[in-house]
């Protein structure tokens, strides 16, 4: 076992634990401290990619933002102020069924496919080209992303200080 | 059996294709089943990150550019004004109606 073998299968184990623990946790605080390390795992899985610029940007991002809105979102709209926090399930048994067959067919069809796959270029740092591509080939979706963050994150802002009318 | 073992000890590109089809179905399954919008939220949430490993996946193995990273920064912006969004409507509805349960939502206005 090299160690690309044993990394890649410690953070593959995490993703997917702490995903099975988001998704089958009946107490919805646990899960979402158990996204904490799927995302984590992921930003691990990034990293044995090659792909240092995302890894960090997963971890700013998700970890430091939308995980920090999630647990706001969680303990703003629940009337318990106790752990005990529970939310409800319904159809579990039909949607395990579908999306298993799902996972099994998508894996089978991973698994049997040959890809074709090109020899590793040897990169040292991926942010200066990342950003020379932002800057050029992808300059227009670049610049769109940035207004279409702007106008959520205003819109965000608007729609959840709106206070209730007296009617 | 033993070409699977083989397959198991020399993780590649298709070992995370597979990881990011669990975690797809895992995503899927919480959005089915769970009741309450914010469990969907975590759920897409997933969905996005599978998603994003099989860019950047394929960013490493198959193709010698860097392209697949950056469509994989876009989803993360993407993912950022959505999960934004998506929470201030969640909080709105909440002040509404007090309630997140998303079978209880079935009216447009008060």
């Amino acid at each position: 076992m090299s160690l690309f073998n044993i990394i890649f299968y410690v953070f593959a184990v995490m993703t997917l634990a702490a995903g099975s623990v988001v998704v089958f946790s009946r107490n919805i605080v646990r899960s979402a401290f158990a996204l904490l390390f799927a995302f984590f795992g992921v930003a691990g899985l990034y990293v044995l990619l090659l792909a240092d610029f995302i890894a960090v940007t997963q971890l700013l991002v998700y970890v430091g933002g939308i995980l920090v809105l999630v647990i706001f979102g969680v303990m703003l709209t629940q009337r318990q102020v106790s752990v005990d926090i529970k939310t409800g399930t319904l159809q579990v048994w039909p949607a395990l069924i579908v999306t298993a067959a799902l996972a099994g067919s998508l894996s089978a069809i991973f698994y049997s496919t040959e890809w074709k796959t090109s020899p590793l270029v040897d990169q040292t740092a991926t942010a200066p080209k990342l950003g020379e591509m932002l800057l050029g080939d992808y300059l227009l979706p670049f610049e769109v992303a940035s207004v279409v963050l702007l106008v959520a994150l205003i819109g965000a802002a608007l729609i959840a200080r709106r206070e209730k009318k007296a009617s | 059996m033993s070409d699977f073992v083989l397959w198991l000890q020399n993780p590649g590109l298709s070992h995370f294709l597979v990881l990011s089809a669990i975690l797809f179905s895992l995503g899927l399954f919480a959005i089915l089943t769970r009741r309450n919008a914010i469990m969907v939220l975590m759920g897409i949430e997933l969905i996005l990150n599978a998603a994003n490993i099989n860019f950047v996946a394929f960013s490493r193995y198959a193709a010698a550019t860097l392209d697949g990273q950056v469509v994989a920064i876009f989803v993360i912006i993407l993912a950022a004004a959505e999960a934004a969004i998506a929470l201030a409507i969640v909080l709105n509805i909440y002040q509404n109606f007090n309630t997140v349960n998303v079978d209880d939502l079935n009216k447009l206005r008060d």
